[in-house]
């Protein structure tokens, strides 16, 4: 028996959330809330599209022939919201070969991400803030879930993209720089760093969702100052 | 055949018994391997040129677009002294008049038009031409003393738009490299030969007017030889050097658009054949790279300053007044060598050194086997400068060899052995409009098609309306085959290409090319149809359908979804062969394109409201592009709807643009070089035909939209060319940037 899942979209060319092309399936639901996050119509859960493991897997491999240096990701939402759902799509995807890419905040039930983590080829874990009270703050939820999953995805030696939002007076800055890396230290399966840029395009989902936008009034985080920081990453990691 | 001493150092082959050109370049091609790191920047004296060629286009552009018309003479072989950018510094020489950017005026194709065309820029056609034409049919002439009335109105009402009954039809690729490999000489002695042998055939008319044919051939491979002689070179006899492999080669195709003002006057693919000559001189230690680069840049140069004189409404179908010299570069031998040389790089290396640009229209023939070298500097080439295109030689060497180019924009053909009858397109989004309204027109309130009692119901039934198309369709496909027939009789009998065919093989095979547009429309009307309730909205007055409200949602093309993307490949398929059926001029072989050009604007502007929801007047989708704003899963999908078209109903083309904001590609520039191979490579695998990459920000277009002066040399790919965007029409620009952007991150 399979197990259905919630699937809010499909981005059949994505190029920026792993490896290579990739073939994006954003889930449905998400326990945080994150002030800047982009995707607020994803975070209701039990809504979009009810599809089985096999229907998915299906789709993907209508695009198999673009994703020789990719895969498929899936992202959400919360992949581990829909843990049993994501293990078992990632289990068919391997099976045909497909690179798995789990795009996650760490934060969901260990027990279950193990055995998603047994099928996925590569975790891309947003470290979002860095200290348990900004962590609850801005996202509702707790730091130590995170360091949870990390220490989880090292134990099943899992590789590691970390990836962290810059926000301009909130994440940004070498000080704050210097204590993702030090979050980050005792992994040594971790192969990438992504700083992001703080944008605003979501702006119009908040508006015609009614949901106030948290961050409404910060300014986005430009390029070049995104580009200053990756420089003081250690480039193995850039 | 005797040997020629200029053919030293070359490996024989049967091509010094007969004109083969493949073989000369499979005997002789140097394939290679490696990247672009060995490619030469701009001399000096290019630079020099460049500079000059910039400011004459500078002005050209102040001046409303034509920088100057010689209203005295009709252009021909030999009719202008000759003319020079910089005749100190030219490598390469020859200009279509005697100054450069300035017009000809071609009124073989039709008086009225050309008269059009001056007067739209503040010129009168001198009472010299006009009375030269007096006594004289031209192909427009021709083509209304036999026109019916179903064609008339079809043409009125834009059923069918776009075909070339008052210009030159172009689509012709002469086999240049002919003049360079052979010479004149070796050339007229060989039609001489056809000729006498087929003299002997029974005389009907098939005969008869081929000896006329290949009298004018010969007649004109005289006046190639004695154009060229204008300016101090003899032509007669083969090239020796690079420099004359070059310089014979454009003699060949200058005399092509000196005679002709064809909608599409494509270069062939001459890259790799005139590297067999660099590579000589190299060895000789005649030449280095920066020489060879500067052949290279100088001849570009030359065809970047190719004009012809339209009319404002030409250029409304055809935006950016394009002369489609499109280059086929790379591909695969039938053997398994790539056909890459370094020269295939030199070429696409012209976009940096001379700045990017709309012509020639350069065409990446792509295979899953192209060197990695390749494949990787192409696509920095698309993401730096959006001037290029790609085309499926997976798909199309089985078909057509490994000695094939592109004309216009999709159109493969055997160079020098095939050619084709080209025929604009017709509007299947006004065929089922027409077929809801018992044959009239939706628009105009005229009777087009035949009459039939039109859609009855409130709501539209999937089956009663392909049961009208089923009987509109025949009737379409009849009237369009009988004005082909009309149109191409008349240009041979009044506007032949001589020059052109004279580079061809005697017994040349023909294709007719006709066009679609529309496809996305119909197949998301029909769609809608069958999967959403459409409503019929009927103008009390005529009784004509005029609206329809969609109620509901249906699967939209463009999305991956089998449910319409299967009625699109039907209704694709019902067309062509309904157009298989026809009998056609010169015993033509039917091909099918879908392509629009920039059309896709007009033919929407004449298009009432379809059941898709799309209103009346708006544009449809370019090409065989979904409809934009109804693609909702992203790039690949939609590529992937596009891909199910099958080529084997449309030989003749299958465009797609695809545009995406850079950031969307990768996070930097080494990814979106990977990403998008592997994008070429994936779409490429399902046997696709045809991709337009544009790699830019919609900001960019808007800013240049509004402060034009500021973006002198951007260039876009639009359905099968490429435009410098300032010259589309402010509509056309309007269209462009609301296309899809494929932009998720």
């Amino acid at each position: 028996m399979e197990t259905p899942g919630y699937v809010h979209s499909f981005q059949s060319l994505g190029a920026v959330d792993g490896p290579g092309l990739r073939f994006v399936v954003f889930l449905q639901g998400c326990p945080l809330r994150c002030c800047y996050c982009h995707n607020p119509d994803t975070w209701q859960a039990g809504q979009g599209q009810r599809l089985l493991p096999s229907q998915v897997a299906a789709r993907a491999l209508r695009y198999r022939s673009y994703l020789r240096h990719g895969g498929v990701t899936l992202t959400g939402g919360e992949p581990l919201w829909q843990p049993a759902f994501t293990a078992e799509l990632f289990a068919l995807l391997q099976a045909q070969g497909l690179h798995t890419a789990l795009d996650t905040s760490g934060v969901g039930d260990l027990e279950a991400a193990e055995t998603v983590l047994r099928h996925t080829n590569l975790a891309l874990v947003d470290v979002k803030f860095l200290t348990e009270e900004a962590y609850l703050r801005h996202t509702g939820g707790r730091l130590s879930q995170v360091r949870a999953f990390l220490d989880l995805c090292l134990r099943q030696n899992v590789p590691v993209w970390a990836r962290h939002v810059v926000v301009p007076g909130l994440t940004d800055g070498q000080d704050h720089l210097r204590r993702l890396l030090a979050f980050l230290a005792p992994y040594s399966n971790l192969q990438k760093i992504e700083l992001l840029p703080f944008r605003k395009l979501c702006l119009e989902k908040y508006d015609a969702l009614g949901i106030p936008f948290p961050l409404r009034e910060v300014p986005e985080m430009d390029q070049a100052g995104v580009d200053a920081l990756r420089l003081l990453l250690p480039p193995s990691l850039r | 055949m005797q040997k020629a001493s200029q053919w030293e150092g070359f490996a024989p082959g049967t091509w010094q018994e007969s004109i083969d050109v493949r073989n000369f370049i499979q005997t002789n091609v140097h394939p290679y391997q490696g990247g672009g790191e060995f490619l030469a920047p701009p001399t000096p004296r290019t630079e020099k040129l460049l500079h000059k060629l910039e400011n004459l286009l500078k002005l050209e552009q102040e001046f409303g677009g034509v920088l100057d018309i010689d209203t005295n003479t009709v252009t021909s072989l030999l009719n202008y002294k000759p003319g020079y950018l910089d005749k100190e510094n030219e490598l390469i020489v020859g200009l279509q008049t005697d100054r450069p950017l300035r017009r000809g005026v071609n009124p073989f194709g039709g008086l009225r038009m050309t008269r059009e065309a001056c007067r739209a820029y503040g010129y009168e056609l001198s009472q010299k031409v006009e009375d030269e034409f007096l006594y004289r049919t031209t192909h427009n002439d021709g083509v209304f003393r036999v026109y019916n009335q179903e064609t008339r109105a079809a043409r009125h009402c834009g059923l069918i738009t776009g075909l070339p009954d008052a210009y030159g039809r172009g689509r012709i690729i002469g086999d240049y490299r002919r003049v360079a490999l052979y010479g004149i000489d070796i050339l007229i002695e060989e039609k001489q030969k056809d000729k006498a042998r087929l003299s002997l055939e029974t005389m009907d008319v098939d005969h008869i007017r081929q000896q006329e044919e290949l009298f004018q051939q010969i007649n004109f491979l005289g006046k190639l030889r004695d154009m060229a002689a204008l300016y101090g070179q003899d032509i007669s006899r083969p090239a020796q050097t690079a420099r004359e492999a070059v310089q014979w080669l454009y003699f060949g195709y200058l005399g092509a658009i000196k005679e002709q003002n064809g909608a599409a006057m494509s270069l062939g693919r001459v890259s790799s054949f005139l590297d067999i000559y660099f590579e000589r001189d190299m060895a000789r230690g005649l030449l280095d790279e920066s020489g060879a680069q500067e052949l290279i840049d100088d001849f570009v140069l030359k065809l970047r300053m190719a004009r012809h004189l339209r009319t404002p409404e030409y250029n409304e179908l055809f935006g950016g007044d394009p002369m489609w010299i499109t280059e086929a570069l790379g591909g695969m031998g039938q053997d398994g060598r790539t056909l890459v040389t370094k020269s295939s790089f030199r070429m696409l290396n012209t976009l940096y050194n001379l700045k990017p640009s709309a012509e020639p229209n350069l065409t990446v023939l792509w295979s899953k086997d192209l060197p990695e070298g390749f494949k990787r500097f192409c696509a920095k080439v698309s993401i730096d400068t959006d001037a290029i295109q790609y085309e499926n030689d997976d798909l199309m060497r089985p078909i057509f060899g490994d000695d094939y180019a592109i004309a216009c924009c999709v159109s493969a053909m055997r160079v020098g052995k095939d050619m084709q009858f080209f025929g604009a397109r017709a509007n299947l989004a006004k065929l089922l409009l027409l077929s809801l309204n018992g044959g009239r027109d939706e628009m105009k309130n005229m009777q087009v098609g035949p009459e039939h009692a039109p859609y009855q119901g409130e709501y539209l039934d999937y089956d009663a309306v392909l049961e009208l198309l089923n009987f509109y369709r025949p009737w379409l496909a009849r009237m369009y085959a009988n004005t082909m027939n009309v149109i191409h009789y008349m240009h041979d009998k009044y506007a032949y290409e001589k020059t052109q065919m004279a580079l061809h093989d005697t017994d040349v095979h023909r294709f007719m090319a006709f066009g679609l547009a529309g496809m996305s429309v119909l197949a998301d009307s029909l769609s809608a149809i069958k999967y959403a309730r459409v409503r019929c909205l009927r103008d009390e007055e005529t009784g004509l359908i005029r609206d329809f409200q969609v109620e509901g949602e249906y699967p939209a093309f463009g999305n991956d979804d089998d449910r319409v993307d299967s009625i699109a490949c039907e209704q694709v398929e019902l067309f062509f062969r309904e157009l298989q059926k026809q009998s056609l001029y010169r015993d033509a072989e039917p091909t099918l394109s879908i392509l629009t050009i920039t059309s896709n604007v007009v033919y929407g502007k004449k298009t009432g409201s379809t059941p898709d929801g799309r209103k009346a007047g708006e544009p449809f989708a370019p090409g065989a592009n979904p409809m934009h704003g109804r693609e909702k899963n992203g790039a690949l999908a939609a590529l992937n709807s596009v891909a199910k078209l099958s080529y084997r109903y449309c030989k003749d083309g299958i465009s797609n643009t695809f545009s995406i904001v850079p950031q969307a590609l990768g996070h930097d520039p080494a990814q979106r070089v990977d990403n998008l191979i592997d994008l070429l490579d994936g779409y490429f695998a399902q046997m696709a035909h045809h991709l337009n990459v544009n790699v830019l920000n919609r900001e960019t277009l808007i800013d240049a939209y509004h402060n034009p002066e500021k973006y002198p040399n951007l260039t876009i790919r639009v359905s099968g060319y490429a435009v410098n965007f300032h010259k589309l029409t402010k509509e056309q620009q309007r269209e462009v940037i609301s296309r899809t952007f494929h932009e998720a991150l």
